[in-house]
């Protein structure tokens, strides 16, 4: 039993950190806003020549073969900087995707095999659009999306498919409904139960993602109002200094605190059976969504007026959080995945199961029947 | 990373919960804050000391078997499971003890650790006063130089398990010249010394849980003191930093709560008119896990050589309003029949320990602390936001 960070992922996490607080600014920010595809190709290269988009991706495809632990601080970071290119869902979405389709059969070894290496250095973007999700963001902006026909996973050009602009309440997320593709058996990589299993994975890794990022962006969004309530005066002293101010950050820091190793048990979990996972993602999916609103909230509250404006930064990390706390199922999705669960007469409770000993093994999972949702 | 008990662990999981299950009472005891309830838990405490299971975590040269933090807490685990009785000596062994390791002398450890890990001599704390609650710099209660001993005037108020204890750990103002912080010493006092009185102070539920200690002329050993003259607002706050951050309130605890009340859920769910009460059962359940796994964090993070920083102020705040909800919760459920006092044995099995929970849930964001106190600390202390 161990639940510490290593010195390598530690080393990693602040490197990524570091490169992010200097390349992902505000400004750059807006300047995405007010371009056409409000994508970034510069951040995009950074991303990978860090590593970041080879990370999951295996070693025999030219990856670094890391998995859902070594990534989940790295996508934290990424909400730290509320990053809009969608790095995260690639990375850890896509990515063990294809690589699971390529070890369920190998004669996917030399199409997926081939994007996998093209995403690791890179080059080529796979976009994975989920039907939890209805709009997926920055779909113009991949060349390949992963598509469901029921449970069928397709691979298909984009620009194969019809693709609807929607525009976000967040300027930095660009939203496109997958119109008119039409599925084919050369489309098709796989079927039935496992195309099933891939698409619960993916949900699981996707809300696990987001979970990461949100509390990233709550955490930045509480270092914003501490900042600006130690600036800002009235009545001749810092309005931080008045503990009507103090305890409502204080709230977003315990509800952050309490997330966090929520969400690292969900990484763990994820990293031994992703389509295991669903109880423990959909915990850290419904913390870390509770805190970073809250964040969002008080943060706005703290900044008065200024954070009611569109000049005052803070909304650039509020409206992440805003879209993020819907993407890869809400709060009421997750919930009651969670009931269900728990509910069960034969739920494994207490102490000794935390840590999955009686949840992982799990038909329980597959006789869950919210997980049709998923599908 | 590894979230896997190793066989060792899990060997150990078995062995606490074999002799768990042959010694434990199989009646419920007394509440510990009735005289008779509390020589039950003191035997109790024997017992706990002969199995060498009193503090897992101690050296075994002090009765404990030199346990890490992660065996600990599948102590507590398995110790929740089996609902073993409360512990009346935790001021001793969880805040104390430690303590003592580390500020003690070797001659203090001896005299004072084995008796306490025995039972033989329960503890009190006496920290708060009259005019030092919250702000607890203000304390008065003097202790006096006079060669060899101290002399001590002064009151002491909300002492927990004051009534029947043997020995009361304090904070005196040693130096009648110092202010606030300064000029303060940590000293242990035997309860049945000449001129203590301690007066009871009835708690909400109707029993003595905590007393006022009055002090006049009380002469004690300079031996008493732990650490140097002076120190003892900082060896306060590191017995302060155990309380608020992993001993006192282990997760444990709340687990078992929240199991409890996932299984009253599940027995009157069809009988609920609120359905939000689903939503609020299940997120107690959840919380509490949250709670364990933060701790699993902490504790692997100090084993690591890490130590324990200002978000464990966090700790206090979260289990005490956890709890508040469990038991709040599990209240709703009874509806009008949760006002009943749980007397005959039917009545007993039907409402449980629910309704005393309820009421001492009432204080867990009050003590070791206040919330407002708590929040206050996260602010200045974890986020660095200004005093003044």
């Amino acid at each position: 039993m161990d639940f510490t960070f290593s010195d390598d992922q530690k080393l990693f996490q602040e490197s990524v950190a570091s490169m992010l607080a200097g390349e992902v600014t505000p400004d750059s920010i807006r300047a995405r806003w007010s371009s056409e595809s409000g994508f970034d190709e510069a951040a995009w290269r950074q991303c990978a020549e860090l590593g970041l988009t080879a990370a999951l991706v295996p070693e025999a495809f030219g990856g670094l073969g890391l998995d859902e632990v070594d990534f989940i601080q790295l996508a934290q970071e990424c909400g730290r900087v509320a990053l809009p290119e969608p790095l995260v869902d690639t990375a850890l979405v896509s990515v063990p995707m294809l690589a699971e389709l390529v070890a369920l059969d190998t004669a996917l070894t030399d199409r997926c095999g081939e994007l996998l290496s093209q995403v690791a250095e890179g080059s080529v973007r796979v976009g994975a659009a989920h039907v939890i999700n209805p709009y997926l963001n920055f779909a113009a902006d991949m060349q390949w999306l992963l598509l469901a026909y029921g449970e069928e996973v397709h691979l298909v050009p984009t620009e194969s498919v019809t693709l609807e602009a929607h525009k976000s309440l967040d300027p930095s997320r660009r939203l496109y409904r997958v119109g008119d593709w039409r599925p084919s058996a050369e489309t098709r990589l796989i079927q039935g139960q496992d195309g099933a299993r891939l698409w619960r994975a993916a949900l699981n890794r996707g809300a696990l993602g987001s979970a990461a990022q949100l509390i990233g962006l709550s955490e930045a969004m509480v270092a914003q109002a501490v900042r600006y309530s130690g600036e800002r005066e009235q009545f001749g002293r810092a309005i931080g200094a008045n503990q009507a101010v103090k305890h409502l950050l204080a709230d977003c820091a315990v509800k952050n605190e309490f997330a966090k190793p929520v969400i690292y048990r969900a990484a763990y979990t994820t990293s031994v059976n992703a389509r295991r996972a669903d109880c423990v993602v959909s915990h850290a999916k419904a913390a870390a969504a509770r805190a970073a609103m809250l964040s969002a909230r008080n943060a706005i509250q703290v900044h008065g007026a200024m954070g009611y404006t569109w000049e005052c930064n803070l909304h650039i990390w509020a409206k992440r959080c805003w879209a993020l706390d819907k993407a890869w199922g809400d709060t009421g999705f997750h919930e009651n995945r969670i009931n269900e669960w728990l509910l069960m007469a034969d739920a494994p409770l207490g102490p000794e199961n935390t840590f999955g000993a009686g949840r992982i093994p799990g038909e329980i999972n597959d006789n869950n029947p919210l997980n049709e949702v998923a599908k | 990373m590894e979230l896997v008990y190793t066989a060792e662990q899990e060997a150990f999981r078995a062995e606490v919960r074999q002799w768990l299950e042959v010694n434990v009472p199989a009646q419920p005891l007394q509440s510990f804050d009735t005289r008779e309830g509390f020589e039950q838990h003191r035997q109790w405490e024997q017992t706990l000391a002969e199995g060498n299971w009193g503090m897992v975590t101690w050296p075994k040269e002090y009765g404990g078997r030199g346990c890490n933090l992660i065996e600990w807490l599948i102590f507590e685990e398995e110790y929740y499971r089996a609902q073993a009785p409360l512990r009346v000596n935790q001021n001793g062994i969880f805040l104390l003890g430690p303590t003592l390791m580390e500020y003690g002398s070797d001659e203090q450890k001896s005299r004072f650790i084995s008796k306490m890990a025995s039972g033989e001599e329960i503890w009190a704390q006496g920290w708060s006063e009259p005019g030092a609650g919250s702000d607890m710099a203000a304390i008065r209660c003097r202790a006096d130089r006079d060669g060899d001993e101290y002399v001590i005037n002064g009151q002491k108020i909300w002492s927990t398990r004051a009534v029947f204890a043997d020995w009361v750990f304090c904070i005196f103002r040693t130096d009648p010249e110092s202010t606030r912080h300064h000029g303060l010493s940590f000293i242990f006092v035997p309860l049945d010394a000449q001129g203590v009185t301690v007066r009871p102070i009835e708690q909400l539920n109707g029993l003595p849980g905590f007393a006022e200690i009055f002090f006049d002329d009380v002469r004690v050993p300079v031996f008493n003191r732990l650490g140097e003259e002076g120190e003892g607002w900082k060896i306060a706050m590191s017995t302060a930093g155990f309380e608020r951050g992993l001993m006192l309130r282990s997760p444990a605890r709340f687990q078992q709560s929240a199991k409890q009340l996932l299984q009253l859920y599940y027995q009157k769910r069809n009988e609920i008119l609120d359905t939000s009460l689903e939503n609020d059962v299940v997120s107690c359940y959840m919380d509490a896990e949250a709670y364990a796994l933060s701790t699993y964090q902490t504790a692997s993070r100090l084993m690591a050589g890490g130590t324990i920083g200002p978000e464990s102020s966090c700790n206090k705040i979260f289990w005490s309003e956890l709890d508040l909800r469990i038991q709040t919760t599990a209240m709703s459920l009874l509806g009008s029949r949760g006002e009943v006092v749980p007397e005959s044995e039917s009545e007993q099995g039907e409402l449980g320990q629910w309704l005393e929970g309820f009421f001492f849930a009432q204080s867990g964001p009050i003590y070791a602390g206040t919330n407002e106190i708590q929040r206050n600390i996260i602010a200045e202390r974890m986020l660095g936001m200004p005093r003044k």
